[in-house]
């Protein structure tokens, strides 16, 4: 076959050219350029670019660089901004894997004649015994991200491979040391690409919109505190609210965006057993109502149990009350045995009336 | 040379491709090559040294700059041997600032050797037309603007347009400049005018005029300065003052003879080159644009270099393009590529005002002095071909 390899310059996608160079696929790889400003992340930067080309080179392999930066910009950076002005909490990584990757890049394959897109991910692409597709954990459980490509739907899985999603981050190391890879001990990136290490959200934000102060209240509406920048507060945050120290842990159970109010409470408040879900999209056939499945809702979080209530909207029970999600994360949906994806979506602002 | 490079060039077959990017760089010329071999073997001496051995070298740059001020139609003493068109462009603009202040102007379509300089000293830029060409009323009002009048110290306007290939009115700039802005240093970055005009009809209009070796058959690395002699302009580099103070540095010798040789070569043949080149390059674009529909020639053919074929396809990417032409073993280019490699969006495009539904689809094919018809036989049929997969699958995309 002829695979398009997402090269981003890291050991995973490094391997993953190597993986199917070994399978014998004519493989090119692509290092994508989507962030123009300025950060200190490494990501997208030269010298990213420059290990992607390295590592190519030494698997023998042609590389190109695309540059999507518009879409990128369109896509992720400016909705991630728009997000924090509605006061919610977006995942950038996961919008650039729905509007990059797997569109815009998959698209450029398919026009460009190749039969496969293939990433660095660690998540693996199963047959289900009726020939379906599932998107399934990857191999390593701590290293899993089949929660960041939640978005893959039929034609999506048929046309993408993940090359190492059947190995441990280890054995992914210990592959890359014995080609001798440049990237082999390269450690992980943990940060949004284009957020300065130095700088961090407070700065990129900053620099982009204008922060409201807010008052901190209590749910019987009680000033407890203030912040200086509303658009910075999350739910479930405990830190710098302004409060006194002592007395009972509290946390910010609501962010009232159009009051301009942040309102505090200890964790029985923040204690949720219903989560309404929007933008939702199913690997293959959406679940039945009533149905048992596992919810996950952060990249590493664990996956609990939970009923679906209904599904146009989504609206899910879990088992045991959980703290509040912040609307904005991303709420995936894994099947009752917790091996591989179901689908999933956004976790609405608006919080389901009946469960 | 190293052996794996070797593999790689037999695994590509480089003496298969279809060679369409001469704007980027073009092939050494064979004078050139033989010319600067000497250098790179047995006439190693340093020419400032002051034994017979340096004199060899030293003779050898002396009869290389005579040369080249013959094809420039300026004095020897005129001519500065730099490591580029980029450090022409920098040394002129950010060297006549430094020494005498004021504003630094330029054309918003200049390459950004230029552009970034006038930028950085927070200069003003003057309009293109939808040529690409140099709005010279908008630079005359510019300069007889009140705000700025008398402060202008350096105009820098390119002689062609490294992207799209059209030729910029230097004689009625030079005209507008020396009216409106009489103690302004005039620049002209003329890299991509050497191959095709006679640099003695442009010389005389200008201070200064800067090209590169590579885009005429020398090698990489090597540039020429020509600069009016007592023009008050700090150098870029200090140090030895080896080229009359206005540059320093060791004389790439090798380099300055191979550069001569080549500019040589390039003048010699110029009329005979412009005549060929014209006629390959217009056979090029007629026949692609009777294959196909909604592609545009950029600029018209009356005011362009016969090296540039500049389209623009709608409802294709140019790096979808040059990624089909690439398999095809077509080499040619977009707008201008950053460190990355990735392509950026054409400031000139932009600035012309062209539609985005042409502009994001722009593709140039730059001829020289190897292109044969055979070259464009297939750099056409395989281009007609890219696009119809481009614009076929992506309605099946979609």
């Amino acid at each position: 076959m002829k695979v398009l390899v997402a090269m981003s310059g890291g050991v995973d996608s490094s391997v993953a050219a190597a993986e199917l160079v070994n399978q014998g696929h004519h493989v090119v790889g692509v290092t994508l350029r989507l962030w123009g400003g300025e950060s200190d992340t490494g990501c997208c930067s030269v010298s990213d670019v420059d290990d992607a080309r390295r590592v190519a080179q030494q698997l023998n392999i042609d590389h190109l660089v695309f540059n999507f930066s518009d879409d990128f910009n369109k896509h992720v950076v400016a909705p991630y901004v728009q997000a924090h002005v509605d006061g919610i909490t977006p995942n950038p990584c996961i919008e650039c894997n729905r509007h990059i990757k797997f569109d815009r890049l998959s698209e450029r394959a398919r026009i460009l004649g190749f039969d496969a897109v293939a990433t660095g991910h660690h998540a693996q692409i199963t047959r289900a015994t009726q020939g379906t597709y599932r998107l399934t954990r990857g191999h390593d459980e701590l290293k899993d991200q089949s929660y960041v490509v939640y978005m893959l739907d039929q034609a999506e899985l048929a046309y993408t491979m993940f090359p190492v999603g059947h190995l441990t981050k280890a054995q992914v190391r210990d592959r890359a040391v014995a080609l001798g890879l440049r990237t082999a001990t390269k450690p992980d990136s943990q940060d949004v690409c284009f957020i300065s290490r130095t700088g961090g959200r407070e700065v990129f934000l900053g620099n982009r919109i204008e922060f409201r102060r807010a008052d901190v209240v209590t749910t019987d509406g009680a000033q407890a505190g203030s912040v200086d920048a509303l658009e910075l507060v999350t739910i479930g945050q405990r830190k710098g609210l302004g409060l006194p120290g002592g007395g009972p842990k509290q946390y910010v159970v609501d962010v009232d965006t159009p009051n301009a109010r942040v309102v505090i409470g200890n964790e029985d408040q923040l204690l949720r057993t219903g989560l309404a879900v929007r933008n939702v999209t199913w690997a293959n056939q959406a679940p039945s109502c009533g149905e048992k499945v596992l919810v996950q809702c952060s990249a590493h979080g664990a996956a609990l149990p939970a009923t679906v209530r209904c599904l146009d909207p989504l609206v899910l029970r879990f088992d045991a009350a959980q703290r509040r999600i912040a609307p904005g994360q991303s709420v995936v949906c894994y099947d009752i045995t917790n091996s591989f994806v179901l689908g999933g979506g956004i976790a609405d602002a608006a919080e389901p009336l009946t469960i | 040379m190293d052996a794996k490079i070797n593999q790689l060039i037999d695994k590509n077959n480089l003496s298969d491709f279809v060679y369409l990017d001469h704007a980027a760089s073009t092939p050494m010329r064979a004078q050139a090559i033989e010319a600067m071999a000497p250098f790179m073997d047995n006439v190693y001496a340093n020419p400032s040294g002051s034994h017979r051995f340096a004199r060899i070298a030293r003779k050898a740059i002396d009869e290389a700059r005579d040369d080249v001020a013959e094809a420039l139609g300026c004095k020897p003493g005129e001519v500065v041997f730099t490591s580029g068109g980029t450090e022409g462009d920098n040394a002129t603009i950010f060297g006549a600032i430094r020494r005498k202040g004021g504003i630094a102007v330029c054309s918003v379509a200049e390459h950004h050797a230029v552009l970034h300089c006038v930028e950085i000293l927070n200069g003003r830029t003057v309009q293109v037309d939808a040529t690409g060409v140099i709005d010279v009323k908008a630079l005359e009002s510019l300069l007889q603007d009140p705000q700025i009048s008398g402060q202008v110290n350096v105009v820098s306007v390119m002689a062609v347009n490294n992207e799209v290939g059209s030729i910029s009115p230097l004689r009625r700039v030079a005209k507008v400049v020396r009216a409106n802005a009489p103690t302004a240093v005039l620049h002209t970055d003329a890299v991509q005018a050497t191959c095709w005009q006679d640099l003695r009809e442009i010389s005389p209009l200008v201070d200064v005029l800067t090209v590169s070796a590579h885009k005429f058959g020398g090698p990489k690395g090597m540039g020429i300065t020509m600069q009016r002699i007592g023009l008050d302009i700090q150098p870029l580099l200090v140090g030895g003052g080896q080229e009359r103070d206005r540059r320093s540095g060791t004389h790439n010798v090798g380099g300055i003879v191979a550069t001569a040789a080549a500019l040589r070569a390039t003048d010699q043949s110029r009329l005979t080159e412009v005549v060929r080149v014209t006629k390959l390059r217009d056979a090029l674009v007629d026949s692609v644009l009777s294959e196909l529909d909604d592609v545009i020639e950029t600029v018209p053919r009356e005011n362009r270099v016969p090296g540039i074929a500049h389209l623009c396809i709608a409802g294709c990417e140019s790096e979808a393009v040059l990624f089909l032409l690439d398999e095809a073993m077509i080499c040619a280019s977009a707008a201008s590529a950053c460190a990355s490699g990735a392509m950026e969006p054409s400031h000139v495009l932009s600035a012309m005002g062209v539609d985005p539904k042409y502009s994001l689809g722009s593709l140039r094919m730059s001829l020289g002095h190897t292109t044969t018809s055979r070259d464009i036989d297939r750099a056409t049929t395989a281009l007609v071909s890219a696009i119809r997969q481009l614009r076929r699958t992506k309605v099946a995309v979609r």
